[in-house]
């Protein structure tokens, strides 16, 4: 249980990081931020890193403020730090609710947002706040820098579109509109433990009917993404229970769930069905 | 084997200069560099929670931090409660609630609770049990684990408001 060797690389600037992962990601080079999931892989030598690129050190990459009507999230922004509303609207108090569903407070003391976003694990709460709300993801490389979409972001288990040499610096998450709710939903089996699966939703209510419904899950495929099958029966329609169910439904029927020892596909579809109806429940009553 | 890299760890308000190893995990330094045997290593892989110090005052598994990065920063462990009055205030009520039995997840469960209290004073049962679910008691059934750290909330609580 101890980690194989490795030559450790604090870098002090994005520019030293990029040009140190540029020399050293095709030597099994990888970037440490957080480490909660790198390290643990480390330990069990699933992960054996000959380098390790440390960007705790970069201030710049601290740094977390609305402009321009989005959130922007550096690469050393650590969960913690969304356990108070990081902005005073619908997004922060969102945030803060999502955050205290990932792992336990001493993980999120050091582990970071876009740290869960570059490791892109199916289970990842951060990952589907990404994919549901639209983020755009920054990755920057000695070649240069360029965003990415969070639709084109996810390519399968732990499977991203950064290149090996580039650095995931900072997520931008759009501000949600001041009457939008927010409703999210999580299943696991113990306190803390990774989501057999969950869901994040987000509507407007305008005139007595839903608008811009967004339906996203996690936790149940490779990656987590949009059910638009669910937001066609949302969109229109007036926020209730009878409706969230359908929703919820045709969530379940869509999704192609995992399979592990544990847990069967009909149980995870079981459980999308549940997750999606008390997401959109929470978001309906999400009225502040 | 990689090079050493010759690092100061300020643990308890005191430095140990010492040489690792950057695979060299910050409990097994604390342990085997500094001598202070107190942190106890469970799992290895962050999940129990046995390794938890305070690093600039918030709670981290040491298991999952390399000594190298924790240099600057200030650390706290087990042995840094006490102090020559006698035990601290945690310590105390873990004895008077019967809340360890072997006693060999009970650094981290200090550890984790001297840093919740001190950033959270007033924090509320429900969130206790949150905080305190981070880590693993395979003897106590955890109900005199919250018990003691409750008692401590509200000793403290009471002394404040006496003080007012």
């Amino acid at each position: 249980m101890k980690p194989a060797p490795f030559q450790w690389h604090p870098a002090s600037s994005l520019d030293e990081a990029v040009a140190l992962l540029a020399r050293y990601a095709p030597e099994d080079g990888r970037v440490i931020a957080g480490g909660q999931s790198l390290v643990p892989s480390m330990a069990l030598r699933v992960a054996l890193p000959a380098h390790l690129i440390d960007i705790n050190g970069i201030a710049s990459l601290a740094r977390l403020e609305v402009e321009a009507g989005r959130l922007s999230i550096g690469a050393c922004v650590r969960h913690a730090a969304f356990e108070h509303p990081v902005e005073p609207g619908v997004l922060g108090r969102l945030l803060a609710t999502v955050a205290a569903n990932i792992a336990h407070a001493p993980i999120r003391t050091r582990g970071t947002f876009c740290g869960s976003l570059a490791n892109a694990d199916p289970a990842s709460e951060w990952c589907l706040v990404a994919a549901t709300l639209g983020a755009t993801l920054v990755a920057v490389s000695a070649r240069g820098t360029r965003e990415v979409a969070a639709a084109d972001w996810f390519h399968g288990i732990m499977t991203t579109a950064l290149a090996e040499d580039e650095l995931l610096a900072e997520a931008r998450l759009p501000l949600l509109a001041t009457d939008a709710r927010a409703g999210f939903h999580e299943f696991s089996r113990r306190a803390g433990d990774y989501a057999l699966a969950m869901s994040l939703c987000t509507f407007r209510v305008v005139e007595g009917r839903m608008r811009e419904a967004r339906v996203g899950v996690g936790g149940v495929e490779p990656q987590p993404r949009r059910i638009p099958e669910a937001e066609r029966l949302l969109e229109g329609e007036r926020p209730e229970p009878e409706t969230f169910a359908r929703a919820a439904r045709a969530a379940a029927d869509a999704v192609d769930p995992l399979e592990d020892i544990r847990t069967r596909a009909a149980y995870r579809r079981d459980l999308v069905a549940a997750s999606v109806r008390r997401s959109l429940q929470a978001a309906c009553d999400d009225t502040h | 084997m990689t090079p050493r890299i010759d690092i100061t760890l300020n643990v308890n308000g005191s430095d140990h200069d010492i040489r690792v190893e950057p695979r060299r995990t910050l409990a097994d330094a604390l342990r085997q560099d500094c001598g202070l045997t107190g942190t106890n290593v469970g799992c290895e892989h962050g999940v129990c929670g046995a390794c938890t110090v305070l690093l600039d005052g918030e709670p981290v598994r040491s298991c999952l931090m390399f000594a190298v990065q924790a240099q600057g920063r200030r650390l706290r462990t087990v042995e840094g409660l006490a102090n020559a009055e006698g035990l601290h205030p945690l310590q105390q009520a873990f004895t008077d609630h019967h809340a360890l039995q072997c006693g060999y997840c009970t650094p981290g469960f200090l550890m984790l609770a001297a840093g919740t209290l001190e950033r959270h004073p007033d924090i509320d049962d429900e969130s206790l049990r949150e905080v305190l679910s981070s880590n693993l008691c395979r003897c106590t059934g955890y109900q005199n684990i919250l018990r003691a750290v409750r008692a401590v909330r509200d000793s403290r609580r009471l002394a404040r408001e006496d003080a007012r």
